[in-house]
Protein backbone atom coordinates (compact mmCIF):
# COMPACT_ATOMS: atom_id res chain seq x y z
CA UNK A 1 0.00 0.00 0.00
CA UNK A 2 1.89 3.80 -0.72
CA UNK A 3 1.33 6.30 1.64
CA UNK A 4 3.12 9.33 -0.33
CA UNK A 5 1.82 12.20 2.28
CA UNK A 6 3.08 10.41 5.50
CA UNK A 7 6.05 7.58 4.16
CA UNK A 8 8.77 10.21 5.67
CA UNK A 9 6.71 11.27 8.62
CA UNK A 10 8.10 9.61 12.21
CA UNK A 11 6.36 9.94 14.97
CA UNK A 12 8.28 12.17 17.85
CA UNK A 13 10.80 12.51 15.49
CA UNK A 14 11.79 16.28 13.96
CA UNK A 15 11.02 16.67 10.39
CA UNK A 16 13.08 16.55 7.54
CA UNK A 17 15.00 19.82 7.06
CA UNK A 18 15.15 21.24 3.40
CA UNK A 19 18.76 19.05 2.49
CA UNK A 20 17.09 15.94 4.38
CA UNK A 21 14.06 16.09 2.52
CA UNK A 22 15.45 16.86 -1.12
CA UNK A 23 17.62 13.95 -0.60
CA UNK A 24 14.67 11.60 -0.40
CA UNK A 25 13.56 13.41 -4.27
CA UNK A 26 11.19 15.33 -2.24
CA UNK A 27 11.92 19.07 -4.11
CA UNK A 28 12.37 17.12 -7.60
CA UNK A 29 9.16 18.27 -8.59
CA UNK A 30 9.08 21.30 -8.43
CA UNK A 31 12.19 20.85 -10.44
CA UNK A 32 9.66 19.26 -13.19
CA UNK A 33 6.87 21.29 -12.69
CA UNK A 34 8.74 24.66 -13.23
CA UNK A 35 11.42 23.62 -15.58
CA UNK A 36 9.30 21.78 -18.16
CA UNK A 37 5.69 21.99 -18.02
CA UNK A 38 3.96 25.26 -18.35
CA UNK A 39 1.21 26.62 -16.06
CA UNK A 40 -1.25 25.15 -18.53
CA UNK A 41 -0.09 21.62 -18.23
CA UNK A 42 0.05 21.51 -14.53
CA UNK A 43 -4.44 22.65 -14.51
CA UNK A 44 -4.48 19.96 -16.55
CA UNK A 45 -2.58 17.06 -15.25
CA UNK A 46 -4.10 17.84 -11.54
CA UNK A 47 -7.96 18.04 -13.33
CA UNK A 48 -6.83 14.93 -14.92
CA UNK A 49 -6.29 13.77 -11.39
CA UNK A 50 -9.15 14.32 -10.02
CA UNK A 51 -7.65 15.70 -6.77
CA UNK A 52 -10.97 16.44 -4.87
CA UNK A 53 -10.57 19.21 -1.95
CA UNK A 54 -9.63 17.90 1.17
CA UNK A 55 -10.55 20.98 3.26
CA UNK A 56 -13.84 19.06 3.60
CA UNK A 57 -16.31 20.42 0.12
CA UNK A 58 -13.96 18.01 -1.97
CA UNK A 59 -14.24 20.34 -4.67
CA UNK A 60 -12.04 19.74 -7.76
CA UNK A 61 -8.78 21.23 -7.70
CA UNK A 62 -7.58 21.66 -11.04
CA UNK A 63 -11.16 23.20 -11.83
CA UNK A 64 -10.30 25.48 -8.83
CA UNK A 65 -7.28 26.74 -10.66
CA UNK A 66 -8.54 26.65 -13.99
CA UNK A 67 -10.73 29.57 -12.68
CA UNK A 68 -8.16 32.34 -12.46
CA UNK A 69 -8.12 34.08 -16.05
CA UNK A 70 -5.46 34.18 -17.98
CA UNK A 71 -3.91 36.00 -20.63
CA UNK A 72 -3.32 39.30 -21.23
CA UNK A 73 -5.80 40.96 -20.01
CA UNK A 74 -5.82 39.71 -16.29
CA UNK A 75 -4.47 41.16 -13.50
CA UNK A 76 -1.26 40.47 -13.08
CA UNK A 77 -1.03 39.85 -9.03
CA UNK A 78 -2.61 37.08 -8.09
CA UNK A 79 -2.44 35.18 -4.82
CA UNK A 80 -1.96 31.19 -3.31
CA UNK A 81 -3.41 30.91 0.34
CA UNK A 82 -2.86 27.69 1.85
CA UNK A 83 -5.63 27.10 4.30
CA UNK A 84 -4.18 25.72 7.50
CA UNK A 85 -6.78 26.96 9.72
CA UNK A 86 -8.09 23.31 10.87
CA UNK A 87 -10.91 24.13 13.49
CA UNK A 88 -13.82 22.07 12.99
CA UNK A 89 -13.93 20.13 16.30
CA UNK A 90 -12.53 16.19 15.44
CA UNK A 91 -10.41 16.96 13.18
CA UNK A 92 -6.42 17.03 13.31
CA UNK A 93 -5.33 16.25 10.17
CA UNK A 94 -3.77 18.72 8.75
CA UNK A 95 -1.68 20.05 11.94
CA UNK A 96 -0.36 16.09 11.40
CA UNK A 97 0.99 17.14 7.73
CA UNK A 98 2.51 20.32 8.83
CA UNK A 99 4.58 19.09 11.70
CA UNK A 100 5.52 15.99 9.98
CA UNK A 101 6.76 17.24 6.95
CA UNK A 102 6.30 20.95 5.98
CA UNK A 103 9.15 20.87 2.99
CA UNK A 104 6.16 18.48 1.31
CA UNK A 105 3.36 21.41 1.81
CA UNK A 106 5.77 23.88 0.76
CA UNK A 107 6.74 22.21 -2.08
CA UNK A 108 2.98 21.82 -3.38
CA UNK A 109 2.80 25.34 -2.59
CA UNK A 110 5.47 25.97 -5.20
CA UNK A 111 3.97 24.26 -7.74
CA UNK A 112 0.38 25.15 -7.15
CA UNK A 113 1.88 29.18 -6.96
CA UNK A 114 3.07 28.92 -10.56
CA UNK A 115 0.26 27.11 -11.86
CA UNK A 116 -1.61 29.99 -10.94
CA UNK A 117 1.04 32.17 -11.59
CA UNK A 118 1.01 34.04 -8.16
CA UNK A 119 4.00 35.43 -6.65
CA UNK A 120 2.71 35.37 -3.11
CA UNK A 121 1.14 33.13 -0.87
CA UNK A 122 -0.13 33.07 2.56
CA UNK A 123 -0.20 30.38 4.85
CA UNK A 124 -3.03 30.85 7.20
CA UNK A 125 -2.32 28.88 10.26
CA UNK A 126 -4.57 28.43 13.09
CA UNK A 127 -3.52 29.74 16.65
CA UNK A 128 -3.64 27.09 18.58
CA UNK A 129 -0.99 25.37 16.19
CA UNK A 130 2.62 26.82 18.00
CA UNK A 131 4.26 24.26 17.49
CA UNK A 132 3.29 23.84 14.25
CA UNK A 133 4.15 27.63 13.58
CA UNK A 134 7.74 27.16 14.73
CA UNK A 135 7.89 24.30 12.30
CA UNK A 136 6.77 26.20 9.56
CA UNK A 137 8.81 29.13 10.27
CA UNK A 138 12.06 27.42 10.14
CA UNK A 139 10.91 25.75 7.38
CA UNK A 140 9.51 28.58 5.11
CA UNK A 141 13.43 30.10 5.89
CA UNK A 142 15.16 27.12 4.86
CA UNK A 143 13.47 27.21 1.75
CA UNK A 144 14.26 30.75 0.74
CA UNK A 145 18.06 29.32 2.00
CA UNK A 146 17.91 26.41 -0.87
CA UNK A 147 16.96 28.52 -3.88
CA UNK A 148 13.16 27.12 -3.69
CA UNK A 149 11.37 30.81 -2.66
CA UNK A 150 12.56 34.48 -3.55
CA UNK A 151 13.46 35.89 -7.20
CA UNK A 152 14.52 33.48 -9.99
CA UNK A 153 13.41 30.41 -8.58
CA UNK A 154 16.17 27.56 -9.50
CA UNK A 155 17.14 29.68 -12.42
CA UNK A 156 14.21 29.85 -14.11
CA UNK A 157 13.14 33.81 -13.71
CA UNK A 158 10.02 32.18 -11.38
CA UNK A 159 9.44 34.33 -8.14
CA UNK A 160 7.40 33.47 -5.36
CA UNK A 161 6.73 34.63 -1.34
CA UNK A 162 5.38 32.69 1.04
CA UNK A 163 4.44 34.52 4.46
CA UNK A 164 3.10 32.88 7.88
CA UNK A 165 -0.61 34.46 9.18
CA UNK A 166 -1.25 33.04 12.30
CA UNK A 167 -4.61 33.35 13.30
CA UNK A 168 -6.50 35.33 15.96
CA UNK A 169 -8.69 32.30 16.40
CA UNK A 170 -12.38 32.22 15.22
CA UNK A 171 -13.98 29.19 13.28
CA UNK A 172 -15.22 31.06 10.46
CA UNK A 173 -11.74 31.92 9.34
CA UNK A 174 -11.72 28.84 7.54
CA UNK A 175 -14.61 29.72 5.18
CA UNK A 176 -12.57 30.85 2.56
CA UNK A 177 -14.14 34.07 1.45
CA UNK A 178 -14.11 34.26 5.68
CA UNK A 179 -10.41 33.38 5.95
CA UNK A 180 -9.75 36.49 3.07
CA UNK A 181 -11.12 39.10 5.02
CA UNK A 182 -9.41 37.88 7.92
CA UNK A 183 -6.36 38.18 6.35
CA UNK A 184 -7.03 41.72 4.96
CA UNK A 185 -7.40 42.58 8.71
CA UNK A 186 -11.17 42.50 8.91
CA UNK A 187 -14.07 40.25 11.01
CA UNK A 188 -13.96 37.14 9.40
CA UNK A 189 -17.42 37.34 7.80
CA UNK A 190 -18.21 35.16 4.75
CA UNK A 191 -18.09 37.29 1.26
CA UNK A 192 -21.34 37.31 -1.33
CA UNK A 193 -20.42 34.77 -3.83
CA UNK A 194 -19.90 35.77 -6.79
CA UNK A 195 -17.51 36.81 -7.49
CA UNK A 196 -15.67 33.48 -6.41
CA UNK A 197 -12.27 34.27 -5.29
CA UNK A 198 -10.61 33.10 -8.32
CA UNK A 199 -11.60 36.25 -10.14
CA UNK A 200 -11.94 38.45 -6.85
CA UNK A 201 -10.26 37.60 -3.39
CA UNK A 202 -7.48 39.16 -1.25
CA UNK A 203 -7.48 42.45 -1.99
CA UNK A 204 -9.44 42.07 -4.80
CA UNK A 205 -7.34 40.27 -6.46
CA UNK A 206 -7.46 36.23 -8.12
CA UNK A 207 -6.90 34.63 -5.56
CA UNK A 208 -6.84 30.24 -4.98
CA UNK A 209 -7.71 29.01 -1.38
CA UNK A 210 -6.61 25.44 -0.93
CA UNK A 211 -6.20 22.78 1.89
CA UNK A 212 -3.43 22.12 3.48
CA UNK A 213 -3.94 18.09 2.64
CA UNK A 214 -4.78 19.41 -0.82
CA UNK A 215 -1.42 21.23 -1.46
CA UNK A 216 0.86 18.26 0.19
CA UNK A 217 -0.55 15.50 -2.94
CA UNK A 218 0.31 18.31 -5.78
CA UNK A 219 3.69 17.54 -5.54
CA UNK A 220 3.28 13.51 -5.47
CA UNK A 221 1.03 13.93 -8.50
CA UNK A 222 3.32 16.13 -10.92
CA UNK A 223 5.78 13.22 -9.76
CA UNK A 224 4.06 10.35 -10.51
CA UNK A 225 1.09 10.99 -12.91
CA UNK A 226 -2.50 11.38 -13.16
CA UNK A 227 -3.01 8.01 -13.71
CA UNK A 228 -1.08 6.80 -10.66
CA UNK A 229 -2.69 9.55 -8.63
CA UNK A 230 -6.05 7.62 -9.63
CA UNK A 231 -5.16 4.11 -8.89
CA UNK A 232 -4.74 5.07 -5.38
CA UNK A 233 -8.20 4.97 -4.36
CA UNK A 234 -9.89 2.08 -3.70
CA UNK A 235 -12.99 3.73 -5.85
CA UNK A 236 -12.50 5.67 -8.73
CA UNK A 237 -12.33 9.14 -6.62
CA UNK A 238 -8.07 9.12 -6.65
CA UNK A 239 -5.67 9.19 -4.18
CA UNK A 240 -5.00 8.34 -0.46
CA UNK A 241 -6.91 10.09 2.59
CA UNK A 242 -5.93 10.71 5.81
CA UNK A 243 -8.29 9.37 8.40
CA UNK A 244 -8.98 9.82 11.72
CA UNK A 245 -10.59 8.20 14.57
CA UNK A 246 -11.09 10.13 17.99
CA UNK A 247 -13.55 8.96 20.75
CA UNK A 248 -14.00 6.17 22.95
CA UNK A 249 -11.88 3.49 20.93
CA UNK A 250 -8.71 1.48 22.00
CA UNK A 251 -6.66 3.27 19.54
CA UNK A 252 -7.37 6.55 18.67
CA UNK A 253 -5.43 8.44 15.78
CA UNK A 254 -4.68 9.19 12.20
CA UNK A 255 -3.77 7.03 9.24
CA UNK A 256 -3.10 7.54 5.50
CA UNK A 257 -5.40 5.04 3.32
CA UNK A 258 -6.53 4.69 0.37
CA UNK A 259 -9.71 6.77 -0.45
CA UNK A 260 -12.82 4.84 -0.03
CA UNK A 261 -11.63 2.68 2.32
CA UNK A 262 -14.38 1.30 4.62
CA UNK A 263 -15.70 2.61 7.77
CA UNK A 264 -15.52 -0.86 9.58
CA UNK A 265 -11.99 -1.50 8.63
CA UNK A 266 -11.10 2.22 9.85
CA UNK A 267 -12.68 1.52 13.39
CA UNK A 268 -12.14 -2.28 13.58
CA UNK A 269 -8.54 -2.45 12.19
CA UNK A 270 -6.67 0.94 12.76
CA UNK A 271 -8.46 2.00 15.62
CA UNK A 272 -8.73 -1.10 17.24
CA UNK A 273 -12.38 -1.17 17.60
CA UNK A 274 -14.65 0.19 20.61
CA UNK A 275 -12.70 0.18 24.12
CA UNK A 276 -13.84 -2.57 26.51
CA UNK A 277 -17.77 -2.03 28.00
CA UNK A 278 -18.39 0.84 24.71
CA UNK A 279 -20.67 0.14 21.97
CA UNK A 280 -20.66 2.08 18.87
CA UNK A 281 -23.75 4.26 18.85
CA UNK A 282 -22.62 6.86 15.58
CA UNK A 283 -20.33 8.46 14.01
CA UNK A 284 -20.03 11.79 12.83
CA UNK A 285 -17.32 11.03 9.41
CA UNK A 286 -15.50 14.35 8.77
CA UNK A 287 -15.83 16.25 11.48
CA UNK A 288 -18.56 18.03 13.18
CA UNK A 289 -20.21 19.72 10.62
CA UNK A 290 -21.15 15.94 9.00
CA UNK A 291 -24.67 14.00 9.48
CA UNK A 292 -24.26 10.79 11.64
CA UNK A 293 -23.86 7.38 10.10
CA UNK A 294 -25.05 4.64 12.37
CA UNK A 295 -24.23 0.76 12.70
CA UNK A 296 -26.46 0.42 9.32
CA UNK A 297 -23.60 2.31 7.60
CA UNK A 298 -20.21 0.51 8.38
CA UNK A 299 -19.75 -1.01 5.41
CA UNK A 300 -19.24 2.22 3.66
CA UNK A 301 -16.87 3.07 1.19
CA UNK A 302 -15.44 6.61 2.78
CA UNK A 303 -15.56 8.54 -0.39
CA UNK A 304 -16.80 11.89 -1.18
CA UNK A 305 -19.38 10.52 -3.54
CA UNK A 306 -19.91 7.40 -1.18
CA UNK A 307 -20.63 9.15 2.19
CA UNK A 308 -22.81 11.85 0.33
CA UNK A 309 -25.40 9.20 -0.88
CA UNK A 310 -25.45 7.98 2.70
CA UNK A 311 -26.90 11.56 3.19
CA UNK A 312 -23.91 12.37 4.66
CA UNK A 313 -20.48 14.44 3.69
CA UNK A 314 -17.14 12.93 3.96
CA UNK A 315 -15.88 16.49 5.21
CA UNK A 316 -12.87 16.23 6.66
CA UNK A 317 -12.63 12.31 6.78
CA UNK A 318 -11.33 12.85 10.94
CA UNK A 319 -14.51 11.18 12.47
CA UNK A 320 -15.62 11.64 15.99
CA UNK A 321 -17.24 8.26 17.24
CA UNK A 322 -20.67 8.29 19.82
CA UNK A 323 -20.84 5.34 21.90
CA UNK A 324 -23.56 4.20 24.73
CA UNK A 325 -21.99 5.60 27.28
CA UNK A 326 -21.86 8.69 25.83
CA UNK A 327 -25.41 10.97 25.77
CA UNK A 328 -26.45 11.32 22.22
CA UNK A 329 -28.46 14.82 23.21
CA UNK A 330 -25.46 15.86 25.16
CA UNK A 331 -23.28 15.48 22.49
CA UNK A 332 -25.70 17.34 19.69
CA UNK A 333 -26.13 19.90 22.49
CA UNK A 334 -22.26 20.54 22.81
CA UNK A 335 -21.76 20.47 19.10
CA UNK A 336 -24.74 23.13 18.60
CA UNK A 337 -23.26 25.28 21.56
CA UNK A 338 -19.96 25.27 19.22
CA UNK A 339 -21.70 26.36 16.17
CA UNK A 340 -23.43 29.02 17.99
CA UNK A 341 -20.64 30.33 19.72
CA UNK A 342 -18.88 30.39 16.24
CA UNK A 343 -21.57 32.13 13.90
CA UNK A 344 -20.35 34.95 12.71
CA UNK A 345 -23.42 37.46 13.41
CA UNK A 346 -23.40 38.55 9.68
CA UNK A 347 -26.55 36.88 8.27
CA UNK A 348 -29.94 36.28 10.87
CA UNK A 349 -30.69 32.80 10.42
CA UNK A 350 -27.63 31.69 11.73
CA UNK A 351 -27.12 34.43 14.47
CA UNK A 352 -30.83 33.73 16.10
CA UNK A 353 -31.32 30.14 15.20
CA UNK A 354 -28.37 28.41 16.57
CA UNK A 355 -28.74 29.80 20.13
CA UNK A 356 -32.37 29.09 19.85
CA UNK A 357 -31.59 25.33 18.73
CA UNK A 358 -28.76 25.48 21.32
CA UNK A 359 -31.27 26.40 24.03
CA UNK A 360 -33.52 23.90 23.07
CA UNK A 361 -30.89 21.26 23.19
CA UNK A 362 -29.94 22.92 26.90
CA UNK A 363 -33.58 22.51 28.08
CA UNK A 364 -34.38 18.86 26.73
CA UNK A 365 -30.92 17.44 28.35
CA UNK A 366 -31.81 18.72 31.70
CA UNK A 367 -35.17 17.44 31.46
CA UNK A 368 -37.25 20.46 30.70
CA UNK A 369 -38.18 19.94 27.14
CA UNK A 370 -41.37 18.98 26.05
CA UNK A 371 -42.29 16.69 22.90
CA UNK A 372 -42.86 19.65 20.40
CA UNK A 373 -39.66 21.44 21.13
CA UNK A 374 -38.66 18.96 18.44
CA UNK A 375 -40.72 20.01 16.22
CA UNK A 376 -39.02 23.39 16.43
CA UNK A 377 -35.77 21.59 16.54
CA UNK A 378 -36.71 20.05 12.88
CA UNK A 379 -38.08 22.74 11.46
CA UNK A 380 -34.81 24.70 12.30
CA UNK A 381 -33.20 21.66 10.21
CA UNK A 382 -35.05 23.05 6.83
CA UNK A 383 -34.89 26.84 8.23
CA UNK A 384 -31.48 26.95 8.22
CA UNK A 385 -30.62 24.58 6.14
CA UNK A 386 -28.60 25.00 2.41
CA UNK A 387 -30.04 28.31 0.73
CA UNK A 388 -31.98 30.06 3.34
CA UNK A 389 -28.33 31.79 4.93
CA UNK A 390 -25.67 33.21 3.94
CA UNK A 391 -22.91 30.41 3.69
CA UNK A 392 -22.24 26.99 5.32
CA UNK A 393 -22.01 27.60 9.03
CA UNK A 394 -25.71 26.82 9.96
CA UNK A 395 -26.45 24.45 7.45
CA UNK A 396 -23.07 22.61 8.11
CA UNK A 397 -24.22 22.79 12.18
CA UNK A 398 -27.78 21.38 10.95
CA UNK A 399 -26.37 18.39 9.87
CA UNK A 400 -25.46 16.49 13.09
CA UNK A 401 -28.96 17.98 14.20
CA UNK A 402 -31.12 16.49 11.49
CA UNK A 403 -29.46 13.05 11.55
CA UNK A 404 -29.35 12.45 15.29
CA UNK A 405 -33.56 13.56 15.50
CA UNK A 406 -33.52 10.89 13.32
CA UNK A 407 -31.06 8.41 14.86
CA UNK A 408 -31.51 8.98 18.52
CA UNK A 409 -35.09 9.76 18.11
CA UNK A 410 -35.72 7.28 21.39
CA UNK A 411 -32.96 8.94 22.89
CA UNK A 412 -34.57 12.47 23.01
CA UNK A 413 -37.75 11.50 23.67
CA UNK A 414 -36.22 9.41 26.81
CA UNK A 415 -35.33 12.99 28.38
CA UNK A 416 -39.01 14.65 27.88
CA UNK A 417 -40.87 12.01 29.53
CA UNK A 418 -38.24 10.65 32.39
CA UNK A 419 -37.76 14.88 32.61
CA UNK A 420 -34.22 14.14 33.16
CA UNK A 421 -30.77 12.60 31.28
CA UNK A 422 -30.72 8.91 31.48
CA UNK A 423 -27.17 9.40 31.27
CA UNK A 424 -26.68 11.60 34.53
CA UNK A 425 -27.91 10.14 37.71
CA UNK B 1 -0.22 56.07 23.47
CA UNK B 2 1.33 53.36 21.87
CA UNK B 3 5.45 53.20 22.83
CA UNK B 4 8.11 53.04 19.74
CA UNK B 5 8.66 49.64 20.54
CA UNK B 6 4.88 48.76 19.54
CA UNK B 7 4.54 51.58 16.45
CA UNK B 8 8.07 50.01 15.13
CA UNK B 9 6.90 46.77 14.49
CA UNK B 10 3.04 47.90 13.31
CA UNK B 11 4.86 49.94 10.86
CA UNK B 12 6.91 46.87 9.61
CA UNK B 13 3.70 45.23 9.17
CA UNK B 14 1.88 48.21 7.28
CA UNK B 15 5.37 47.62 4.91
CA UNK B 16 3.91 44.19 3.66
CA UNK B 17 0.39 45.52 2.78
CA UNK B 18 -1.35 47.39 -0.08
CA UNK B 19 -2.74 49.87 2.53
CA UNK B 20 -2.19 50.73 6.73
CA UNK B 21 -5.73 49.00 7.75
CA UNK B 22 -4.59 45.53 7.03
CA UNK B 23 -2.44 45.99 9.81
CA UNK B 24 -4.99 46.28 11.81
CA UNK B 25 -5.60 42.43 13.23
CA UNK B 26 -1.30 42.57 13.35
CA UNK B 27 -1.53 45.98 15.57
CA UNK B 28 -3.99 44.03 18.35
CA UNK B 29 -2.04 41.38 18.21
CA UNK B 30 1.51 43.49 18.83
CA UNK B 31 -0.59 45.67 21.71
CA UNK B 32 -1.64 42.64 22.88
CA UNK B 33 1.85 40.60 23.14
CA UNK B 34 3.47 44.05 25.18
CA UNK B 35 0.68 44.38 27.53
CA UNK B 36 -1.20 40.90 28.20
CA UNK B 37 -4.42 42.48 26.95
CA UNK B 38 -5.61 45.36 24.61
CA UNK B 39 -7.69 48.22 26.72
CA UNK B 40 -9.59 50.85 25.74
CA UNK B 41 -6.63 53.33 25.03
CA UNK B 42 -4.99 50.94 22.78
CA UNK B 43 -8.05 50.85 20.73
CA UNK B 44 -8.32 54.28 20.02
CA UNK B 45 -4.45 54.92 19.23
CA UNK B 46 -4.36 52.00 17.06
CA UNK B 47 -7.20 53.75 15.19
CA UNK B 48 -5.71 56.85 14.96
CA UNK B 49 -2.35 55.33 13.83
CA UNK B 50 -3.67 53.35 10.77
CA UNK B 51 -6.33 55.79 10.00
CA UNK B 52 -9.67 54.48 11.27
CA UNK B 53 -12.20 54.83 13.53
CA UNK B 54 -11.91 53.23 17.00
CA UNK B 55 -14.93 51.33 16.74
CA UNK B 56 -14.20 49.42 13.39
CA UNK B 57 -10.59 48.46 15.33
CA UNK B 58 -12.59 47.63 18.69
CA UNK B 59 -15.13 45.55 16.06
CA UNK B 60 -12.53 43.65 15.11
CA UNK B 61 -10.83 43.20 18.16
CA UNK B 62 -14.27 41.71 19.73
CA UNK B 63 -14.52 39.46 16.73
CA UNK B 64 -11.54 36.95 17.42
CA UNK B 65 -11.67 35.35 20.40
CA UNK B 66 -7.74 35.73 21.56
CA UNK B 67 -8.00 39.04 20.88
CA UNK B 68 -8.48 39.82 25.36
CA UNK B 69 -10.59 42.98 25.91
CA UNK B 70 -9.95 42.38 29.52
CA UNK B 71 -6.90 41.81 31.52
CA UNK B 72 -5.83 38.48 32.51
CA UNK B 73 -3.87 36.41 34.83
CA UNK B 74 -0.15 35.89 34.71
CA UNK B 75 -1.30 32.30 32.57
CA UNK B 76 -3.89 31.97 31.11
CA UNK B 77 -5.64 27.90 31.61
CA UNK B 78 -8.01 27.02 28.15
CA UNK B 79 -9.57 23.86 28.70
CA UNK B 80 -10.59 22.12 25.27
CA UNK B 81 -14.56 21.86 25.54
CA UNK B 82 -15.21 20.64 22.38
CA UNK B 83 -16.94 17.09 21.28
CA UNK B 84 -14.17 14.72 21.23
CA UNK B 85 -12.97 16.09 24.42
CA UNK B 86 -16.72 16.12 25.70
CA UNK B 87 -16.74 12.41 24.93
CA UNK B 88 -13.34 11.45 26.64
CA UNK B 89 -14.15 13.79 29.81
CA UNK B 90 -13.11 17.34 30.06
CA UNK B 91 -16.20 17.90 32.57
CA UNK B 92 -14.23 16.42 35.21
CA UNK B 93 -10.76 18.05 34.39
CA UNK B 94 -13.00 21.95 34.36
CA UNK B 95 -14.82 20.62 37.59
CA UNK B 96 -11.06 19.88 39.34
CA UNK B 97 -9.63 22.85 38.07
CA UNK B 98 -12.71 25.59 39.28
CA UNK B 99 -12.64 24.17 42.49
CA UNK B 100 -9.34 24.13 42.98
CA UNK B 101 -8.29 27.37 42.14
CA UNK B 102 -12.15 28.39 42.88
CA UNK B 103 -12.73 30.49 39.59
CA UNK B 104 -15.25 29.42 37.31
CA UNK B 105 -14.91 29.93 33.29
CA UNK B 106 -14.20 33.79 32.15
CA UNK B 107 -12.72 34.33 36.22
CA UNK B 108 -8.96 35.23 37.15
CA UNK B 109 -7.92 34.07 40.92
CA UNK B 110 -7.53 36.49 43.37
CA UNK B 111 -3.68 36.04 43.60
CA UNK B 112 -3.53 37.15 39.67
CA UNK B 113 -1.86 33.64 38.68
CA UNK B 114 -4.22 31.88 36.60
CA UNK B 115 -7.54 32.62 34.45
CA UNK B 116 -9.74 29.67 33.48
CA UNK B 117 -11.47 29.99 29.97
CA UNK B 118 -12.99 27.50 27.44
CA UNK B 119 -11.64 27.20 24.12
CA UNK B 120 -13.26 25.46 20.68
CA UNK B 121 -10.95 21.93 19.88
CA UNK B 122 -7.67 22.30 20.13
CA UNK B 123 -6.66 19.63 17.14
CA UNK B 124 -5.62 17.14 19.40
CA UNK B 125 -8.66 14.87 19.53
CA UNK B 126 -6.81 11.78 19.78
CA UNK B 127 -5.34 12.50 22.78
CA UNK B 128 -8.33 14.17 24.45
CA UNK B 129 -9.49 15.43 26.63
CA UNK B 130 -6.81 18.30 26.01
CA UNK B 131 -6.05 21.71 27.45
CA UNK B 132 -3.29 24.88 26.98
CA UNK B 133 -1.81 26.18 29.33
CA UNK B 134 -0.02 29.66 27.89
CA UNK B 135 1.63 28.41 24.46
CA UNK B 136 1.88 24.83 26.16
CA UNK B 137 -0.60 21.62 24.97
CA UNK B 138 -1.80 19.21 27.45
CA UNK B 139 -3.65 15.90 26.53
CA UNK B 140 -4.22 12.63 27.81
CA UNK B 141 -5.30 14.73 30.81
CA UNK B 142 -6.09 13.19 33.90
CA UNK B 143 -7.42 14.92 37.57
CA UNK B 144 -4.19 13.14 38.62
CA UNK B 145 -1.97 15.23 36.83
CA UNK B 146 -3.47 18.20 36.80
CA UNK B 147 -1.72 19.81 40.11
CA UNK B 148 1.54 18.91 39.01
CA UNK B 149 1.16 20.62 35.78
CA UNK B 150 -0.24 23.65 37.46
CA UNK B 151 2.74 24.05 39.61
CA UNK B 152 4.87 24.83 36.47
CA UNK B 153 2.99 27.95 36.68
CA UNK B 154 4.14 30.81 38.90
Amino acid sequence: MEIPLTKHIKQGAFPLTAREYEKTGGYKAIQKALKEMSPADLITLVKASNLLGRGGAGFPTGVKWSLVPTGKDAPKQRYLICNADEMEPGTFKDKYLIEGNPHQLIAGMIIAAYAIQADKAYIFLRWAYKKSEVILRKAIAEAYEAGYLGKNILGTGYELDIYLHTSAGRYMCGEETALINSLEGKRAIPRNKPPYPATSGLFGKPTVVNNVETLCYIPHIVENGAAWFKSLSVTGEGGTKLYGVSGKVKNPGLWELPLGTNMREIIEQYAGGMMDGHKFRGALPGGASTDFLVEEHMDAKLDFSSVAALGSRLGTGTMIILDDKTCPVAFIHNLERFFALESCGWCTPCREGLPWVEKLLQSIEEGRGKPENLNILKFHTSYLGPGNTFCAHAPGAMEPLQSGLKYFHDDFMRHINEKHCPWRS
Amino acid sequence: MLTEEEKQEILEEVKLYPYPKVACLDALKIVQNHRGWVPDESIRDIGEFLGMPADEVDGIATFYSRIYRHPLGRHVILVCDSVSCMVMGYEPIYDHLSQKLGIRFGETTSDNRFTLLPISCLGDCDHAPAMMIDNDLYNRLTIEMLNELLEKYH
